[in-house]
């Protein structure tokens, strides 16, 4: 009996053995195939064309390492290097190139009816304070700017590598620090002159008459003219995205990734070397290009003569309302 | 002479990070920096790959390009060194470097980022140090180079993933590599840092 039941035990057994193999045959010939592990791998160049950067896991705290390449930083040298060198030395050469031809075709535009010796009061002490505030600012933010861009291929010649250096630093110290009384100026003039910036009918009159200086008559103009108002605005635009930018830049990847530091860096440098630009030009019409010009941000007193041929409506409402000493009745001749 | 060159085999890498421990203990890297790191990519999923990565030691250097003190430079063997004594630390190197190696001692704002620091391929410092003096030790690492030796983040990798040395010789044994074992994801980063790839 016993051994019986050990027969079909193992007659059982085997035709199971024999049922397993049989099943299992067709799988384990599957297997053999040959294994190709990065079979279900994402390739280098496959992912860089699906993003412009590839990033993991680390296990290090600091977020930016997780990026492993990106290749735009290779297209930010290309801008930084080639793009913005030809780009800033076009435009900043070509301004003061422009300003240059323009003082020696038309001159120094002079008070065609001389000095009267009576003075308006045009900027208040505030206003000036505002001015020169922005403007100090601005100039130390641009030479410490265009130190970063320009510095190692025109001062880094002349002084050496160990000066420049020391130079450099405490230029780019300058630069983070007087961003904040530059954006305390770029907050202020609007609250000053936004009113008086605002574009109207005189404007179009005074652009028609080329602001006067193509007739060389005088084109009417409110408190500011035209020209001044597409400085105001031009200051006002470029100052906004030269100090959101550079925000962004004074605090490195607080707010954004290296996309937009790169974005951020752009941004800034293209807007600053146009604002320079800009400034020139302002720089050049307030001190050599016109006479008593200068005095209106310098003691802030311009001569009568002065405001009556370049901003003849303002003297009038000024008359009118009786400011600086000077009444309807005053006669103006 | 040779051109020095890194290349992380992703297929053997298996992410234990010995290559950043190694380095930061050869080099005594100031603190909260990392010269080098292991980037996973797709964690726990079909296909995941570590890659070793560090500062590649690029052909046209882009960091040495856009540094505004001109202060980065490559050697003759192709090794990116800098001047901690000329560095501003602006951090122009970091936008521009496309591995993320260009790293800064202090985490503070205004423009404080410290000297920056980077893998030296373990070939000391930039500087005006005397090669190999403590000097150059405290504030660059070690000159394994100078005793004749590569970096120790590629020689004790266990796995022998990451390779470092000659690019021609390093290319040949990851090429030999793929041809053996018929698979191979490729030279990480090789396009972007030496403008070629491996072909096999």
């Amino acid at each position: 009996m016993t051994g019986l039941l050990t027969r079909a035990r193992f007659i059982l057994g085997a035709v199971a053995i024999a049922g397993f193999i049989a099943v299992a045959a067709p799988a384990h010939a599957q297997q053999s195939a040959p294994v190709d592990p990065d079979a279900s791998v994402v390739n280098e160049q496959t992912l860089l064309r699906e993003a412009p950067r590839i990033e993991g896991l680390i296990d290090q705290p600091d977020g930016r390492a997780r990026v492993l390449v990106q290749p735009a930083g290779r297209m930010w040298d290309h801008f930084h290097e080639v793009t913005l060198h030809w780009l800033g030395a076009i435009i900043i050469l070509g301004t003061v190139a422009g300003l240059a031809a323009g003082y020696f075709v038309l001159g120094r535009i002079r008070i065609s009816e001389g000095r009267s010796g009576r003075k308006v009061l045009r900027f208040s002490s505030f206003e000036r304070f505002v001015h020169w505030l922005t403007a100090v600012s601005f100039i130390v933010l641009g030479i410490s700017g265009l130190n970063i861009t320009f510095g190692k291929l025109l001062l880094l010649p002349l002084i050496g590598p160990d000066a420049f250096s020391a130079f450099s630093q405490a230029a780019k110290y300058a630069h983070n620090f007087t961003s904040f009384p530059f954006m305390v100026g770029i907050i202020l003039i609007p609250i000053l002159w936004l009113k008086d910036n605002i574009p109207d009918k005189v404007d179009i009159e005074w652009l028609r008459q080329g602001g006067g200086f193509i007739a060389s008559k005088h084109a009417p103009a409110r408190r500011f003219n035209a020209g001044e108002k597409m400085v105001f605005w031009g200051v006002l635009g470029a100052g906004a995205a030269v100090s959101l930018s550079g925000l962004l830049l004074l605090f490195p990847f607080y707010v954004t990734n290296i996309a937009g530091m790169q974005i951020a860096q752009v941004v800034h440098s293209i807007v600053a070397v146009l604002f320079v630009a800009l400034i020139l030009g302002h720089i050049y019409i307030g001190t050599l290009g016109m006479e008593g010009a200068f005095e209106a941000m310098g003691t802030g007193e311009v001569d009568f003569n002065w405001a009556k041929e370049h901003h003849d409506l303002w003297l009038e409402e000024q008359m009118a309302k009786g400011r600086s000493g000077l009444t309807a009745a005053t006669p103006a001749e | 002479m040779a051109r020095m060159k890194f290349l992380c085999d992703a297929d053997r890498c298996i992410e234990c990070n010995a290559c950043v421990t190694a380095c930061k203990n050869e080099n005594e890297v100031p603190w909260g920096i990392n010269r080098r790191r292991v980037v996973t990519i797709n964690d726990g999923k079909p296909g995941e790959r570590s890659v070793s990565m560090a500062c590649m030691h690029c052909t046209d250097a882009p960091c040495a390009a856009v540094c505004p003190v001109t202060c980065i430079f490559s050697t003759d063997e192709g090794v990116v060194l800098h001047s901690k004594d000329l560095c501003i630390g602006c951090g122009y190197c970091f936008y521009a470097c496309p591995f993320g190696a260009p790293q800064y001692p202090k985490v503070s704002n205004f423009g404080s980022r410290g000297k920056m620091d980077k893998c030296t391929y373990c070939a000391g410092g930039g500087g005006s140090e005397v090669p190999g003096s403590s000097e150059e030790y405290a504030k660059y690492g070690a000159n394994r180079m100078l005793q004749g030796k590569l970096p120790l983040c590629a020689e004790m990798c266990s796995t022998k993933s990451l390779l470092a040395g000659d690019g021609e010789i390093i290319a040949q044994i990851y090429k030999e590599r793929v041809i053996k074992r018929g698979y191979g994801s490729g030279a990480w980063g090789w396009m972007t840092a030496y403008r070629e790839g491996i072909a096999v």
